[in-house]
């Protein structure tokens, strides 16, 4: 188990130092930040001035040299931009986003799996075709536009709920979240749900694929031989049995919430890492953006390694090995 | 982490209300784009600066149309050809309690060229300027030849106390540091989510009319002009061109514009024989058209401002002339916008030896200035139909402005024919003069953003001179002659200035500034 | 779309009669008419992004076409030129039926483009693993599972902010985010093959492994490709119109549909409504249209729903 924990460490730390490389040299050969920063009214000598102090004169590699040496001791550099550490930066904007992402989990298993549920059951019912209908369109629409037209409908027609922007927060249990709050979930409702649709229209699909499968095993067809109700069959033999994947799948969902979160974090005004992210790109404010990757990467390798360990807790048949599925 | 916690943010919210309880109104703001920094000397852009003017003063204060009027000096005056005397405002206290004196001038200068980590200072203006305290309100600026503009570049300091003037940025940010004499004090800053200010009741000028002010970045256009009608906030900055007809339309929005400072303008490249991005008709080399007067003449005449301004920016620009718009100090009064003349366009291109025309490409950013992109697709249009087949290329400006700066092989401007724009800063017309007409002159400093690299001895003669000149009606005769001799001989052709919109929830209207900034002080009720 | 362990076909053991004959599998396609109508609608797609420049009033890419004093008209109003925009313009003076024409062109083809190399480059490295077997093997997967970890748009958002902007970039950027998807179908269907008597027995008698992958394992990994191509393919193109959004991706002068869509959003509050309504829906339309193929296609290919 150590061993294996320490190989994966291992591989993730490659990762990271690849895709670091890869970004690094990136994002220097698409374009200069140096234009951009400095101010307009800047003669020749005030722009070279900014570019000696943002380390930018030196040799590529120099400058990569010391954001190793830099990474090696924590230190992932400061961002160009806001001239703070870019590690603080992103894991300040971290909490928003992590919340945004959770509630948006919670939406789908909310709404996904009895819906998912209901269609697997009675896959010929009117109602079910219409689930599956709305699960297509749920996951071929494009979330921006989709955030758009719910700004529309719930705040500025229906005045519901507020358009843009986090809550109060609220305190519980040591942890700081807009959650807590009545303004806090009236500002999260929109931006999670907007999140949320992609991962509904999973939960929905995972779960009656599911239930389709339980329902043709022979230890079903064996339980209603038996005489035991349906609903007995379906929340204790059916679900168990299909529980499992699908919270397992959503789990590794949250990883894909948090990448979406770049999409509704910007339509939202949500002031996560994922909009922190993407104005990153584009003003090319390097440290964050490398920072916020080296971040994610230790990020969903630590998930995985959890959920297999995880596995191989519940399930004695899995052994940890660094093969394929 | 460097925010208040909900509850202390109550309680100073309290605290707040209980000293000012004259009136106790809150305003929120939705801003189009947010400070990087609330530490005044980090960077110089628009943004920072709008917020830094609540908390900071400066020496000279701008008013919404950057004319000069007193801030923490009373007053400024060339005592000799290189000395400026500041008389300081008596009895004004930063919001620790602590009192304002020369002390604090001289030691501002000092830090605000000289930040860590600055993307881009204020050693710009303050640049071969000594400040020398005379008395604990007496300061003189000298420099080693004689300098009209200072009111100018001091008007661009914010004044910090001198218990800051150690402090790093992320005091600043902190708060801890954020410790001016302006008319509102630092409650809470969430970089992305919001800045909370409260109202500074011992300020020395008009106490402002909100006691607690909320400003919110929320960059997304269509979700800013959505949070203002969905009532999350009182009013917004940089109103997209796309809603104004409908919030013109609508009775519970009050609309505010006013022209900026922000010319957009064509840059030719006037300096190789061989252009990268003009060719022949047909993709052959070609000597560069654009050195010839007469087809710059000629682009200046087939480019229509009126449709520019109507179709693209939907009627939210004025059509320009010039470098800055009237009103300004330095602006001619004998130069009108040029026509829409496409036949005289075609004729003069005839004469040029381009019947034929020749193909180019226009190049610009599409994040930078109000449609960009759409501008420059419809100057290409409007090109292509005068025989000049132009192609477009639009970019972020991430990429675009190194590249237009220095993109080519040799390190100089890459593009041939490109849009840009510039907000005259200091207000007045030797900025746009001395950097985009100027001859490109990197040890003085000159032509900086001259990506066109025109050149001509005889304007950069007459812009010197004003740069020397400390007579204000001579300096504004200069500077008009300048500008003159440079649309005789189109170093750059103006298209338009930029018009900006805020827009409020009725009740509130904003007195529009120049140079673009969102001002809690300036918000009015009705 | 995301995730392929929903589709139980791609990981699971599968009983011995896989190879459907193409007949059956026509007949049992077209048996469902959602399908049908969906493959009509999408083919239809195809054929008009390919006729676009014989079928459209404009070519919304020449500017000489194009004039800004059409920008912005509603449905059915007549351009400068004379012809009728019965889509309305955009803010530029496109006519719109024509950019959207044009757009599916570059949204197509990017989606298209990305997906069948990513399909190509998965496949070879899935094969590649599959002959090789070992260390090899155990090595390429787990680069495999290290970058399935990721959520595809991160890593072709990543991707465009080190390539920059263009149609060469985002696809480039869209297989680097995709080609695993491929790679794993791959090995989980050679997997299975491997095990099979057959496959023993030709390795008995001495048959190159190399044949017994081409020939053997190849061909049955083809049906589990097209499904997850086709959701791949999907997905792609959701994802180049959300970089787009974002400002990452297509340059706004020769716009995808995507494109056409971002720049739609800024008219949202306007009541230009056309703008943005229009060219969503060709996008939705397409999407949806080879998602319901691809669903389908998942349940013919899945002997285990069958009855």
């Amino acid at each position: 188990m150590t061993v294996f924990i320490i190989r994966r460490l291992l591989q993730a730390l490659l990762v990271v130092f690849m895709m670091s490389v890869i970004v690094f040299f990136g994002v220097n050969i698409v374009g200069d930040p140096v234009y951009m920063l400095v101010s307009p009214d800047a003669d020749q000598a005030d722009i070279e001035a900014a570019i000696s102090r943002l380390g930018l004169d030196r040799p590529i590699l120099e400058q990569y040299w010391l954001f190793l040496k830099g990474a090696a001791q924590g230190d992932l550099g400061d961002s160009f931009i806001f001239g703070e550490p870019a590690l603080k930066l992103i894991l300040h904007h971290m909490p928003a986003t992590m919340e945004l992402a959770f509630s948006a989990l919670i939406l789908a298993v909310v709404i996904g799996i009895p819906l998912g549920l209901y269609a697997g059951l009675y896959p010929d019912s009117r109602i079910s075709k219409g689930i599956m209908a709305a699960s297509i369109f749920g996951f071929s629409l494009p979330t921006f536009w989709v955030g758009l037209m719910l700004i529309m409908l719930f705040a500025v027609e229906l005045q519901w709920v507020p358009a843009t922007g986090r809550g109060d927060l609220g305190s519980f249990l040591g942890i700081q979240s807009s959650l807590f709050t009545l303004d806090g979930l009236s500002h999260i409702f929109l931006p999670a749900l907007n999140l949320a649709l992609l991962k509904i229209s999973l939960a929905i699909r995972l779960t009656r694929a599911g239930v389709r499968e339980a329902m043709g095993l022979d230890y079903v067809k064996y339980a209603r031989a038996k005489g035991l109700s349906t609903r007995r069959i379906i929340l204790v033999h059916v679900m168990k049995n299909i529980m499992i994947p699908v919270v397992t799948v959503m789990g590794l969902e949250f990883g894909s919430l948090i990448g979406f979160s770049v999409v509704t974090e910007t339509i939202f005004a949500w002031p996560g890492m994922g909009k922190l992210l993407i104005d990153a790109i584009l003003q090319l404010d390097r440290p964050v953006v490398v920072a916020y990757l080296m971040i994610i990467v230790l990020f969903f390798v630590l998930i995985n390694l959890i959920v297999d360990i995880l596995y191989s807790i519940l399930d004695p048949r899995v052994r940890l090995q660094d093969q394929g599925a | 982490m460097r925010k208040f916690t909900a509850a202390t943010a109550v309680a100073f919210g309290i605290l707040a209300y209980g000293v000012g309880a004259a009136s106790a109104e809150k305003l929120t703001i939705g801003l189009a784009s947010e400070p990087t920094s609330l530490d005044p000397h980090f960077h110089n852009l628009g943004p920072n600066n709008a917020m830094s003017v609540h908390i900071f003063d400066r020496l000279i204060a701008q008013d919404e149309k950057q004319r000069l009027s007193p801030g923490l000096a009373v007053s400024w005056e060339p005592v000799d050809e290189l000395t400026w005397e500041f008389k300081l405002r008596e009895g004004v206290k930063f919001h620790d309690g602590s009192d304002f004196n020369a002390d604090d001038v001289v030691c501002t200068m000092a830090r605000a060229p000289d930040v860590p980590n600055s993307p881009s200072g204020y050693g710009t203006y303050l640049k071969g300027k000594e400040v020398i305290k005379i008395d604990d309100y007496t300061v003189h600026f000298k420099t080693a030849a004689p300098y009209p503009l200072m009111g100018n570049d001091i008007s661009t300091i914010p004044v910090i106390s001198e218990l800051g003037c150690d402090s790093t940025t992320e005091d600043f940010n902190a708060g801890t540091a954020a410790i001016g004499t302006g008319p509102f004090k630092f409650q809470s800053y969430t970089p992305g989510e919001s800045i909370v200010l409260v109202r500074n009741d011992e300020y020395w000028g008009d106490t402002p009319v909100w006691s607690e002010v909320e400003f919110r970045p929320i960059t997304s256009g269509p979700s800013r002009v959505a949070s203002l009608l969905a009532g999350d906030v009182d009013m917004i900055s940089g109103v997209p061109t796309t809603d104004i007809t409908t919030l013109k339309g609508n009775d519970d929005i009050q609309l505010s514009q006013g022209v900026s400072n922000r010319v957009i303008y064509l840059h030719m490249d006037q300096f190789r024989e061989n252009s990268p991005f003009v060719k022949a008709n047909g993709g052959g080399d070609i000597k560069n058209p654009l050195m010839d007067v007469r087809v710059r003449k000629a682009i200046s005449m087939a480019i229509s401002r009126d449709a520019i301004v109507d179709r693209v920016m939907e009627g939210v620009a004025l059509p320009a002339g010039q470098l800055l718009p009237e009103g300004f100090f330095g602006v001619s009064d004998n130069l009108d916008v040029v026509a829409y003349d496409p036949e005289g366009a075609k004729a003069l291109m005839a004469e040029a030896g381009y019947a034929d025309g020749f193909e180019m490409t226009i190049h610009g950013p599409n994040d930078r200035y109000i449609n960009d992109a759409k501008i420059v697709e419809a100057i290409a249009q409007m090109l292509t139909r005068v025989g000049i087949k132009t192609a477009v290329e639009t970019m972020p400006r991430s990429v675009y402005f190194g590249r237009a700066s220095k993109g080519s092989p040799e390190g100089l401007p890459e593009f041939s024919f490109i849009l840009v724009g510039w907000g005259a800063g200091s207000g007045e017309a030797s900025s746009p003069l001395k950097s985009l007409i100027h001859t490109y002159d990197k040890d003085a400093g000159f032509g900086s953003s001259n990506r066109g690299r025109h050149s001509d001895s005889e304007t950069d003669a007459l812009i010197e001179e004003a740069l020397r000149t400390v007579d204000d009606a001579k300096r504004q005769d200069l500077l008009a002659r300048a500008t003159e001799r440079a649309i005789e001989n189109v170093a750059i052709i103006p298209t338009h200035f930029q018009v900006n919109t805020w827009a409020a929830k009725k009740g509130l209207s904003y007195i529009a500034r120049t140079d673009e900034y969102t001002l809690a002080t300036g918000v009015v009720k009705e | 779309m995301t995730d392929m362990t929903a589709n139980p076909a791609l990981n699971a053991d599968k009983p011995a009669k896989v190879e459907t004959p193409f007949q059956r599998f026509r007949a049992e396609f077209f048996e469902s008419k959602i399908a049908t109508g969906a493959l009509i609608v999408f083919l239809i797609i195809v054929l008009l992004a390919v006729l676009a420049p014989w079928i459209t009033p404009q070519n919304p890419y020449d500017l000489a076409q194009v004039s800004v004093m059409d920008g912005r008209l509603p449905p059915g109003s007549e351009a400068f030129d004379g012809y009728t925009m019965w889509l309305g313009s955009d803010g530029s003076g496109r006519d719109l039926y024509s950019a959207i024409l044009y757009g599916l062109r570059i949204s197509l083809t990017v989606g298209l483009a990305s997906g069948v190399i990513a399909l190509l480059i998965g496949m070879a490295i899935g094969l590649v693993a599959a002959y090789a077997g070992g260390r090899i093997e155990a090595i390429i997967m787990r680069i495999v599972d290290l970058q399935l970890s990721f959520p595809a748009s991160l890593v072709a958002l990543m991707m465009v902010a080190a390539l920059g902007k263009g149609v060469d970039k985002i696809i480039l950027a869209l297989v680097i985010a995709q080609w695993a998807y491929y790679a794993r179908t791959v090995r989980a269907t050679a997997l299975v093959e491997r095990s099979k008597e057959y496959v023993e027995a030709a390795q008995c008698l001495g048959i190159s492994r190399f044949r017994v992958v081409f020939r053997h394992i190849l061909p049955n990994c083809m049906a589990p490709l097209i499904v997850v191509g086709t959701v791949q393919t999907a997905s792609a193109i959701s994802l180049e119109a959300t970089l787009s959004f974002l400002g990452v991706g297509l340059p706004q002068t020769e716009p995808s549909i995507g494109v056409l869509i971002a720049n739609g959003f800024e008219y949202m509050l306007s009541g230009r409504y056309w703008i943005s309504v229009f060219p969503g829906l060709a996008l939705l339309l397409t999407v949806v249209s080879i998602n319901l193929v691809g669903d389908h296609l998942r349940d013919v290919l899945n002997p285990r729903l069958k009855k």
